[in-house]
Formats: structure tokens, C-alpha cells, sequence
């Protein structure tokens, strides 16, 4: 089977290559095995519907030339309306397609359900008992993205690295609006959601640097919430993470409840420490003191609510929100948050500086920003 | 303007001074050519002396083919407000690269395309498709009007008091900024307090309460009213599929009214449906949104094929092929769309099983899709083709809807959209369908049923030019669209900072720029064809030698449209009488019994129109007023029983002898 | 198939000499209605099969209900129902002095319905158990609150048609309005056995 996708998919690319040379498809060429999977369920999907489109147009051209009113020479046939074989065959053949394509799309959804932990981190190559996988766990907030590496103890803002051929195992939620994880070269998207976790798995398979961004609409920020995605090799890793733990500070809630504010062209930020459950209290909406989180709250109705006399409860359960519809309007808060940091971004200047004026984040003690690497993220511009 | 806040915000509500947008330029200019345009159109009319015409044979009247065609001129000064805001959007993301923010910044960039979606669905394609079925349904099953008359024409002005209120937003404030299915948290009150969601609960609750009557009257219409001998299986396609469209709209536009009241419980009165707190579950509103939202995608499909089947057969000369499997693959497509909704949202996470379920069920609409293809490719088959405009549509339409349709299924593959959900490939797909589908749909019924409607054909050159400029600017403006899904780009994006995509966005706004000419074709052939009129004229009733009763009267109908209800033995029912040698009946004129004009439909639209406005506005008083008015008035006209009159055995043989006259020239 | 041979030979009759009169629409126009009214029902009974247990930390169900007064307000509304069927039948003997009491009897019933359910939902929101309190509730007061709407809007309607019939008598066209309003009537009635098993009965119980 994945033989012939390998070449049904180099003819694809070959027929379409001199119309697209110059183009960078990321969703045809992407580097991890998931999306590579996906990448292949395309091409099949497209190589099935083209057995029955092709002859549809090529019909429709050729009937509506040959049948043209000034040539006499074609039959005409007023009463000719029904024929059973013929219907017989074009029910039967959309049919018969959509019998393979629906059995491949039951088989491939099973597979690639994004929940489902690899079996393998590339073709031919089996996840074994050893390979520990990579745990991240994704916030999106306005308009940046946070990620914890629990087992690292470490975080960072705007930028995600994982070594390559090593299983991660995504957990995702969002704060305010809804968003979409995406890395195309990685893996498909999911969903990121206040108050609930989504789950992905993925490897990357190839060393280097990618994006990622939100791929559902969240407000004014949402042009400009995007990240880099860094395939590493093992030593890169080591030293990436080495690198945020000696330029990091610490994410407590002091901090996290400054990053949380809406502000857009964040530059990336590392944490060299992050509070323990910071994300289970993301998720439960609860990372201010003093509110009570959602698993508590399920667990209370569960046992069937807290009765007449539960007031206090509805205070501590009103998340507050800030009105992200007002950033950008006329007589709103302003929409260019960190304009200094967007120049700096182009010539590379050191990151520090350029935090400084950054406002909603000035005064955060978290920041900073690892020069060595800096200059290798921003290597490409 | 009062000194005391509390006072003027008794008054006015939210609503002060700084929601006109004075200091916007694009919006001042805009308004200073709306509201020049107004003035000259009202001069015009004072100069004409048309207000009392205006009033008394458009405005009242509760005439099928009157209110039709008011449908049809709503959605085409409609496609010119969301065109506006398409070349608006294709011009930003053409130059927004490189650090250029573009001239649209998020906060306008944000309602532009949100407006784009709301107006080309509710306020463009619904009224296309409406107006159609309204002029043609009851010509086509021999009826005198519809079920309900008056309905009828409160339905149309509630629609346009919605197509209103959207648009003036434009001016007053603000419109949402939240996609045009302003999903929450998003649209929510925590996130969006402004009035710009408010703007798009009124404008959609107040047309969906016409475009849901609406639907009802036409499923009264076609079950009730049809002619004599004309069976279920002897309906015209058209009829079929405006039948279950309407069957889908009474069984889908009340999901979403409830939807929206829900959302506007949320907003306006602090309730927690789609809250993020307090147990309210957001994703609850993307599943109730979407079950009416599907539906929605064939509503305004269905008709279009229908009109392409009418089209094909006539212009082929010949019988549609397979038109019992045209039926059923209507009628499969109706019942399927109830139970795909959840393909829209693969990437929630809903489990591989469900997903897998709503895949294939999505797939398995392609069948009868299909199946309808080859109808018309066999139905062309042994055909002999006259390619008028409407049937140059058509084409156009089969090649393009055909791989609309493959990109569709490639989207229902849960895994491959995981990488193409959201992204331009998706904007691709859907307009694909959408304009190679519907577009081209409504466009191909303007060029067909033109001359049954105003009595004279439509200027053939301009109709080609509109019809291959919209057609070649279609692929340039899409196809790029379809190469950057694939590069990983995503929708509702305003700023790029990748430079290798700027090409394919130039390509596309090149495309946008070719559909404007192609637009401006269609308005120069309009305006060509009213002054050829004379030349174009037609006096048969049947110019294109037509195969359904609505080509059996003269063109325009008269206000009975038959003299005598026919009857009907076929569902090529007008061909079937010429084949038979049918002699027109030249006397024996009986009285006709007729439904009066009322003026109670515009008046209560007016109400709801200005009860939205202050509701939007947080104007409680005039709110409170305004409803109270309307239930007294829809109470008061409930009191009127003389709501029929018979027209004169007299007047319908004046006007049938002058017809018989014209036919007389014709031989 | 569909299709009839065309012969061309055969010329049957192609049109109506006399005035063709389709039967009329409007109970099928009204029933559309109702099934579009009964979706929106549909809609906020699933709402609140999905949210229903959201408690927000408050209070439940069983914390809130008095089941008792939720009878009365049931009885009030099925008596109605029955006086209603008492005026159809008066109508079609043609009584217009008894079609009007029993109308009015059915209005009676119908206030004393709306007003039993304000005097609950007073009575919760007093207790601070508002349609804001949790996701339950504002499924609990929409869910109720629309049906009870539709009853006031059905009050409002039956006086209007009561002062039609009074002025115009059983007329063709005051019967047929009359024949509107009862399934109307009905169609309510059948929603509130739905809101009472599904909302109280199991909301107490289950």
C-alpha cells in the first residue's frame, strides 16, 4: 500500500511540479511523519476522484462541442431520456469511488486520529518501549502561544523545539478565544479551546525551522500569532533547552497573569522555570487566586451542585475577559502593541532593548531572551 | 448634546456622536456616493412621478412575480456591496507584505470579511434563490400566486429590513469582527461588547423570519396549488428542487433562530449558553450553528441545479435525461444534509469514529451529486445545443462545479483536513461551489427567465463578455487560493511575512479584478438590453422555445398569469401541449379571482427594521414602542376580511385579445 | 416511470373552462409553522439536555422545584387545552355565545397559568438562582420562558379572535383562524408535557 502511495504521490508532484517550481507546498513536502501521512491521503484521495472528474469534464467539453447546434451531422435525438443501463452506471460509479475512498477514510481517521499515541515515527520505523516521547503542553493566549515542557520544567513564549524522530505528545487549550494549533510541516491541526484539553501527537522527522500559527480566526492579533517551530537534533536540543534554562526567568502566576493580557508581536520569551500547575490551572480557568477551577466545579455538580446557598461559588467561577473586539478601534486600546519589537525582529538587533518598550510587558520579570540563540532563530531574515 | 449622561442615555443608548465614522476616509467617501446615489434615485423618481407607481405596483403588491423580482434586484444591489468588500480584501492581502501593513488595519480588515460572508450568503445568494423560486414556481405549476400572498410580501420586506440593518452598519457604529458564523467565545459579550455582533443577530433574526415564512408559503404553494394532472412526478425539476429547499429551510432557519436567540440571551442579558465560565460550552453554538449551516449550503445549491436542469433541456432541444433519478438525488441530497454537519469541524477533536462517520456521510452526497452530473451530460448527448447565454453558464458551470466537488470530498477526509481545515485551499473549495455553482446559477436564470419577466431578451454580446470574464477571472482569482491553502496559508489572515506568497495573492486580485469587469458587463448589458428593447423584444411568450407552463403565457405574464388554469399531462408540460397541437382558447373569459395589494407588509418591516436598530443600540424605549406597534398593527390587519377581489371576465379578455393580436404578427 | 408516451394524435383538454379552486392551505401553511416552532423547541430542550446539569457550583434542580405548585400550573394548562376542545365543538354546532365562554374560560385558565409560572421564576430569582447564576438555569428559564411566551402570545391572539367572533360570528374565515389557534393551543400543551417530564419530573426525580 505505501509503496504505491510513494509512487502514485512522485507521479502527482512530477505532473505538477512545472506549474508550482518556485513555491514553497509545505502540506505536499511537510518533514513530519503525520503530515506526511496526511500529505499521501491527499494525492490518494485526488488520484481516486480524478478516475471519475477527468472523464466527467472531458464529456462535458466534447458533448457540448460535439452536439453543437450547427453540426448537423451529430444525431439528434428529442425523446431519447432514459436508459437503465446508463443510470445503472452513473449511480454505480460515484458509488463504487466513494465505497474505496470511504473505506480509506475509515482506516486513515483510525490511524491519524491526533489522540491516538504513535506507533511509529516514520515508515518502517516502530516507537518502542524505550523511546520516551517529548511532552508539550500549548496555551494560546492573545495573540501568542505559551508552551510548558513539564518533564523540562522549562517554557517558552512564541517558540516550540523538539528533537527530531522523538514522539510528541501535545496537550491544548487556549485562555479567551478559540484557536488552532497548526504546524503544517508537523502534523494537522487541532483545536485549541478555553477550558478544554485537545490532544496531538507527532514527530518531526527532519532537522530545522518551521512555522507554526493559529489556524482559527481569534481577533485583531491573530495575523501576527505565529511561531517558530524548531526540528533539533538531540546535542541541538540539549543545548536549546540549556539555553532557555540559563537566559530564562520564572513563570509564576504574578507573570503569567501579565502575559495573559492581550498584546500581539510578542517576541519570543524563555522561561527557565515554570509553577508546577500552572497549565492545569490555564486549563481549569483558575490561574487567578481566588477562582475556583472547573474540575472542582464539575466534581461539585457531579454531586449534584451546591445548593441554594452557593453565592460566593458564582464570583469565584466569573472569568474575566478582556473585550480583544475594542484593540484597534477607533477610541480602543491601541493595536500596535510592540511595534520596536517588530523593527528588531528584521535587523536582528539584541531582543532586550526591544522588550523594554513593549508595552503591557515592560515591567515583567520574566523577560529575556537567550542572544546566542536569538541570532540562529533569526538567521533566515 | 445633553448635559445629564443618564438622560441621553435614556435616550440614545449607546448610540452617541463618535459611532459615525467621520474620521475614516473609505467610509465618508463611500457614504458621500451612497448617499449622492440615494438622492439622485429619489430625484429620479419625484421626476418621473413614480412614487405613486412605486408605492401602489411594487411596494403593496402581493404579486409573485412583482415580489420575485424585487428578490432578485435586492441580491444583485447586494453582490455589489460584497463584491466591494471582496476586491477590498484581495487588494489588502495583495500588498500586505514585507512589513506593509496594507491600508486595511485588523480592525476594519476584520469586519470586511465578515460582512463579505453574512451579505453573499443571507443577503445575495438567499434572495437570488428565493426571488427565483418566487417568480417561477407558480408560473411553472399554473397557479394564480402562492399559498399566502400577503406572507409573501412581508417575507421580502422583512428580508430587506435585515439587508438594511447590515448595511447600516457601514455608517452607524460598527459590524462584527468575528467571521461571518461569529462562533463564541469570540462574538460573546466578554470579548466582543460592541454593537458589531449585535448588528449581525438583528440583521440575520430579521431576515430569517422572512426567509422562513417564505418557506413555508412555497412548500403551501407546490403541495397545494399545483394545476391540475400535474403530479408529484410531473412537477417541472425547478419545482422539485425549490420544494426541497423550502423543505429545508422551514427544517433549518428555526435552528438558527434559536441559535441566535440563545447567543442573544448570552449578550444581552448575561445567560451562559456559550460562555467560557459558569458552565457554558461554546462548542454547543459551533454544532447547533453548523446543523442549520449545511443545510444551508444545499438550500442555495438545489435551485441552482434546478435551473440548470430547466436550461439544459431546453437549449439541448431536448428531454432531460433521467428525471426520476433527478428527483430522487434531490430528495437524497435534502435528507444527507442533516447529517454532515460536523464536517466543518473535524479539528474539534471529536473522536476518530465520529469523525470518520460524518466523513463518509459527506462523501456519500457526491453520489447523487454526481448522478445529477451525468444527467445533464447525457441529456446534452444527442442533443442539439443552442449556446445562448444561459446555457454558456451552464457549461461553464460543469466543468467548474465538477472539481469544486472533488476538492469537497478531499476536505471530508477527516485526516487531509486536519491540514487543509481553515486554510485558503477551504476559501478555494467553497467558492468554487459557490460562484461555479450558485453564482452561475442565478446568472444563468437572470439570461433564461429575463424576457418571461420584462418581455424582452437580454443583450446577447454583454451577457458572453460578463459570462467569460466572470468565468476566466473566477480561475484566476481561485486557483491561486487553491496553491496557497497548500503553502500553508490560512484564512482571515490581513499581513503576510512570507514574500514567496505575494505572487499568488497579485494572481488573485488580478482574478478579482476580471469578475469586477465581469460584473460591470452584467450591469452594461441591463442597462444595453432596456434600451434595446424594442429590438429585443419578445412577443411569443416562449423565446427560447421552451419546454414548462411559465412559457405558455405572454411575456411579462399578466397579473393572473393564465387566463385558464391548464392542465397537465407531463412534466415537460408546455412542450408537450405544442407537440399536441394545444390551440389557445380565444374566448369564454371567465371572472379570475384575485388577492388584494396591502401595504401592512412593508409598514410592519419598517417597525421591525427600526426595533432591531433600537435593540442594537441599547434604545429600550423606542424597542418597547416599535414591538408594541407591530403586534397592534399585525392585530389590526387581522381585522380586515375584504382581502380579494375578482378581476372582470371584461378586463381578462381586453387583455387576452391584445395578446392574440401579437401572436397574429407573429405568423 | 413518470413519463406518459406523447401521442400526437390523441388532443385531450389543455386547460379549465371554469375557475379552478385548489383546496385550501392554510392548515397545511399552519402545521409547517408548527413543525418550524416545534425545531425551536427542539433546539432548547437539546440545550438543555447538554448544559442542563451544568450546575455552576449552585444550585440543582431538586434544590430549586416545587413539584406541587408545578402540578397546579400543569393542571391549569391541560384544563385549558380541554376547554378549548369545548369551544371547537360549540363552533362547529355553530354557538357563538358558548364558543365565546368557552374561549374566555380558556383564556382564564391560561393567565392563571402565565401567572403561576412569573410567581416561580419571581421566586427563583429571588433566591438568586437567575438565568445568569449557571449554564442550568439559563437553559431552565429560556427552555420555559419561551414556552410561556408563546402561551402570552396565544392569550393575546384568543382575545383578538374573540372579539372577531363577536363582531363577525362564526364566519368561514373565524373558524378557520379558531381551527388555527387550537392546534396552536394544543401544540403548547404537548411542549409543557415535555418541559414537565423532562424538565421537572426528571430534574426531581432523576
Amino acid at each position: 500500500m505505501s509503496k504505491m502511495l510513494k509512487r502514485l504521490c512522485q507521479l502527482s508532484l512530477a505532473a505538477t511540479i512545472p506549474f508550482l517550481s518556485g513555491c514553497d507546498m509545505v502540506v505536499m513536502s511537510p518533514s513530519g511523519d503525520i503530515a506526511i501521512q496526511q500529505r499521501d491521503l491527499i494525492i490518494v484521495s485526488t488520484i481516486l476522484m480524478l478516475l471519475i472528474i477527468v472523464p466527467v469534464i472531458f464529456l462535458t467539453l466534447y458533448f457540448a462541442w460535439h452536439y453543437r447546434g450547427s453540426n448537423t451531422s451529430a444525431k439528434y435525438d428529442p425523446n431519447w431520456h432514459h436508459s437503465t443501463r446508463l443510470e445503472v452506471v452513473i449511480w454505480a460509479a460515484p458509488l463504487a469511488i466513494i465505497i474505496a475512498l470511504g473505506a480509506i477514510t475509515w482506516i486513515s481517521t483510525h490511524q491519524l486520529d491526533p489522540y491516538r499515541p504513535l506507533d511509529r515515527i516514520a515508515e518502517g520505523r516502530p516507537v518502542t518501549a524505550e523511546t520516551k516521547p517529548l511532552r508539550v503542553q500549548v496555551v494560546a493566549l492573545d495573540w501568542k502561544w505559551l508552551f510548558f515542557y513539564p518533564d523540562l520544567g522549562i517554557a517558552t513564549v512564541n517558540e516550540l523545539a523538539a528533537p527530531v524522530d522523538t514522539p510528541i505528545n501535545f496537550e491544548i487549550t487556549a485562555t479567551s478565544v478559540m484557536n488552532s494549533f497548526y504546524v503544517p510541516a508537523l502534523a494537522g491541526q487541532i483545536y485549541a479551546m478555553p477550558g478544554m484539553n485537545t490532544k496531538l501527537h507527532a514527530v518531526i522527522n527532519h532537522a530545522g525551522e518551521y512555522e507554526g500559527f493559529s489556524a482559527n480566526f481569534s481577533g485583531p492579533g491573530f495575523s501576527h500569532m505565529r511561531f517558530k517551530f524548531h526540528g533539533l537534533d538531540k546535542a541541538g536540543f540539549d543545548q536549546w533547552v540549556a539555553t532557555v534554562k540559563q537566559n530564562g526567568t520564572a513563570l509564576n502566576t504574578d507573570a503569567y497573569l501579565k502575559l495573559e493580557k492581550p498584546t500581539q508581536k510578542v517576541p519570543v520569551t524563555y522561561y527557565a522555570s515554570a509553577d508546577q500547575d500552572l497549565y492545569h490551572r490555564i486549563l481549569n480557568m483558575c490561574a487567578e487566586p481566588g477562582k475556583m477551577c472547573m474540575d472542582e466545579m464539575m466534581h461539585i455538580d457531579m454531586t449534584g451542585g451546591a445548593g441554594k446557598e452557593s453565592h460566593e461559588n458564582m464570583e469565584r467561577l466569573k472569568y474575566k475577559a478582556a473585550p480583544i473586539d475594542e484593540y484597534g478601534a477607533p477610541h480602543g486600546p491601541s493595536l500596535n502593541d510592540a511595534p520596536a519589537a517588530e523593527s528588531s525582529m528584521n535587523t536582528g538587533a539584541p531582543q532586550k532593548e526591544a522588550m523594554a518598550t513593549t508595552s503591557g510587558m515592560a515591567d515583567m520579570p520574566g523577560m529575556s531572551h537567550g542572544d546566542a540563540h536569538g541570532a540562529a532563530a533569526h538567521s533566515k531574515n | 448634546m445633553f448635559s445629564d449622561p443618564d438622560i441621553q442615555k435614556m435616550i440614545f443608548g449607546r448610540l452617541t456622536l463618535d459611532a459615525i465614522p467621520y474620521h475614516e476616509p473609505i467610509l465618508v467617501a463611500t457614504f458621500a456616493a451612497v448617499a449622492v446615489g440615494g438622492l439622485a434615485v429619489v430625484a429620479l423618481i419625484t421626476y418621473l412621478k413614480f412614487w405613486g407607481p412605486l408605492w401602489h405596483n411594487w411596494v403593496t403588491s402581493i404579486d409573485h412575480k412583482k415580489i420575485g423580482i424585487m428578490y432578485i434586484i435586492l441580491a444583485i444591489v447586494m453582490l455589489l456591496r460584497g463584491f466591494a468588500d471582496a476586491i477590498m480584501m484581495r487588494l489588502q492581502q495583495a500588498i500586505a507584505f514585507n512589513g506593509n501593513e496594507g491600508y486595511l488595519p485588523p480592525f476594519h480588515y476584520d469586519q470586511v470579511f465578515t460582512a463579505h460572508g453574512v451579505i453573499m450568503i443571507f443577503f445575495v445568494a438567499m434572495p437570488f434563490v428565493t426571488g427565483f423560486m418566487n417568480f417561477v414556481v407558480p408560473l411553472q405549476i399554473g397557479a394564480r400566486d402562492v399559498s399566502f400572498p400577503f406572507l409573501n410580501n412581508f417575507s421580502f420586506w422583512m428580508t430587506t429590513a435585515g439587508a438594511i440593518i447590515v448595511m447600516l452598519s457601514l455608517f452607524v457604529g460598527e459590524f462584527a469582527r468575528t467571521g461571518w458564523l461569529a462562533y463564541p467565545p469570540l462574538s460573546g459579550a466578554a470579548y466582543s461588547p460592541g454593537v458589531g455582533v449585535d448588528y449581525y443577530i438583528w440583521g440575520l433574526q430579521i431576515a430569517g423570519v422572512g426567509t422562513t415564512l417564505s418557506g413555508i408559503n412555497l412548500i403551501a404553494t407546490i403541495v397545494k396549488m399545483r394545476a391540475p394532472g400535474m403530479t408529484f412526478m410531473k412537477m417541472p425539476i425547478f419545482t422539485w428542487t425549490a420544494l426541497c429547499t423550502n423543505i429545508l429551510i422551514v427544517a433549518s432557519f428555526p435552528i438558527l433562530t434559536a441559535t441566535l436567540v440563545l447567543m442573544t440571551l448570552d449578550r444581552y442579558i448575561g445567560t451562559n449558553f456559550f460562555t467560557n465560565d459558569l458552565g457554558g460550552n461554546p462548542m454547543m453554538y459551533v454544532n447547533l450553528i453548523w446543523i442549520w449551516g449545511h443545510p444551508e449550503v444545499y438550500i442555495l445549491i438545489l435551485p441552482a441545479f434546478g435551473i440548470f436542469s430547466e436550461i439544459v433541456a431546453t437549449f439541448s432541444s431536448k428531454r432531460l435525461f433521467g428525471y426520476a433519478s433527478m428527483v430522487y438525488a434531490t430528495c437524497v441530497i435534502m435528507v444527507l444534509s442533516y447529517v454532515v454537519w460536523l464536517h466543518h469541524f473535524f479539528t474539534m477533536g471529536s473522536g476518530a469514529s465520529v469523525n470518520a462517520f460524518f466523513g463518509i456521510t459527506t462523501m456519500i452526497i457526491s453520489i447523487p451529486t454526481g448522478a445529477k452530473l451525468f444527467n445533464w451530460l447525457f441529456t446534452i448527448y444527442r442533443g442539439r445545443v443552442r449556446y445562448d447565454v444561459p446555457m454558456l453558464w451552464t457549461i461553464g458551470f460543469m466543468v467548474t462545479f465538477t472539481i469544486g466537488g472533488m476538492t469537497g470530498v478531499m476536505l471530508a477526509v477527516p485526516p487531509a483536513d486536519f491540514v487543509l481545515h481553515n486554510s485558503l485551499f477551504l476559501i478555494a473549495h467553497f467558492h468554487n461551489v459557490i460562484i461555479g455553482g450558485v453564482l452561475f446559477g442565478m446568472l444563468a436564470g437572470v439570461n433564461y427567465w429575463f424576457p418571461k419577466a420584462f418581455g424582452f431578451k437580454l443583450d446577447e454580446f454583454w451577457g458572453k463578455m460578463s459570462f467569460w470574464f466572470w468565468l476566466i477571472g473566477f480561475y484566476f482569482a481561485f486557483m491561486p487560493l487553491y496553491v496557497l491553502g497548500l503553502m500553508g496559508v490560512t484564512r482571515r489572515v490581513s499581513q503576510f511575512e512570507d514574500p514567496s506568497l505575494q505572487i499568488w495573492f497579485v494572481i488573485a486580485a488580478f482574478g478579482a479584478v476580471l469578475i469586477a469587469i465581469g460584473i460591470a458587463c452584467f450591469l452594461i448589458q441591463l442597462v444595453v438590453s432596456f434600451r434595446r428593447r424594442e429590438e429585443l423584444k419578445d412577443e411569443t411568450g416562449d423565446p427560447w422555445n421552451g419546454r414548462t407552463l411559465e412559457w405558455s403565457t405572454s411575456s411579462p405574464p399578466p397579473q393572473y398569469n393564465f387566463a385558464f388554469t391548464p392542465i397537465v399531462y407531463d412534466h415537460d408540460g408546455w412542450y408537450d401541449m405544442k407537440e399536441r397541437g394545444y390551440v389557445r382558447p380565444l374566448e369564454g373569459y371567465i371572472p379570475i379571482h384575485m388577492p388584494k395589494n396591502t401595504g401592512m407588509g412593508a409598514i410592519l418591516a419598517f417597525f421591525a427594521l427600526i426595533c432591531g436598530f433600537a435593540l442594537i443600540w441599547y434604545i429600550w424605549w423606542l424597542a418597547a414602542v416599535t414591538f408594541v406597534i407591530m403586534i397592534g398593527l399585525g392585530i389590526w390587519h387581522t381585522f380586515n376580511y375584504d382581502r380579494d377581489f375578482h378581476i372582470p371576465a371584461e378586463e381578462v379578455t381586453a387583455v387576452e385579445n391584445e395578446r392574440t393580436e401579437l401572436l397574429a404578427k407573429q405568423v | 416511470m413518470s413519463v406518459t408516451k406523447i401521442d400526437t394524435a390523441e388532443k385531450p383538454q389543455f386547460y379549465l373552462t371554469e375557475e379552478h379552486h385548489p383546496e385550501g392551505s392554510t392548515n397545511l401553511g399552519f402545521w409547517l409553522y408548527i413543525m418550524s416552532d416545534c425545531l425551536i423547541f427542539a433546539i432548547l430542550f437539546a440545550t438543555y439536555a447538554v448544559v442542563g446539569r451544568n450546575y455552576a457550583a449552585g444550585p440543582s434542580p431538586a434544590d430549586l422545584f416545587e413539584l406541587p405548585l408545578v402540578a397546579v400550573n400543569t393542571a391549569m394548562l391541560l384544563f385549558s387545552s380541554i376547554t378549548y376542545g369545548f369551544a371547537m365543538l360549540q363552533m362547529e354546532r355553530g354557538g357563538k355565545a358558548e364558543t365565546l365562554f368557552w374561549l374566555a374560560v380558556t383564556a382564564v385558565f391560561g393567565a392563571i397559568f402565565i401567572g403561576l409560572e412569573l410567581y416561580e421564576f419571581v421566586n427563583l430569582i429571588h433566591e438568586g438562582a437567575g438565568p445568569q447564576r449557571s449554564a442550568f438555569l439559563s437553559a431552565f428559564f429560556t427552555l420555559v420562558g419561551t414556552h410561556g411566551l408563546h402561551v402570552t402570545f396565544g392569550i393575546v391572539w384568543l382575545l383578538t379572535l374573540m372579539t372577531q367572533v363577536a363582531k363577525h360570528g362564526l364566519v368561514p374565515a373565524n373558524k378557520r383562524r379558531l381551527m388555527c389557534l387550537s392546534m396552536f393551543w394544543h401544540f403548547l400543551d404537548v411542549v409543557w408535557i415535555g418541559v414537565f417530564s423532562f424538565v421537572y419530573l426528571m430534574g426531581v426525580v432523576g
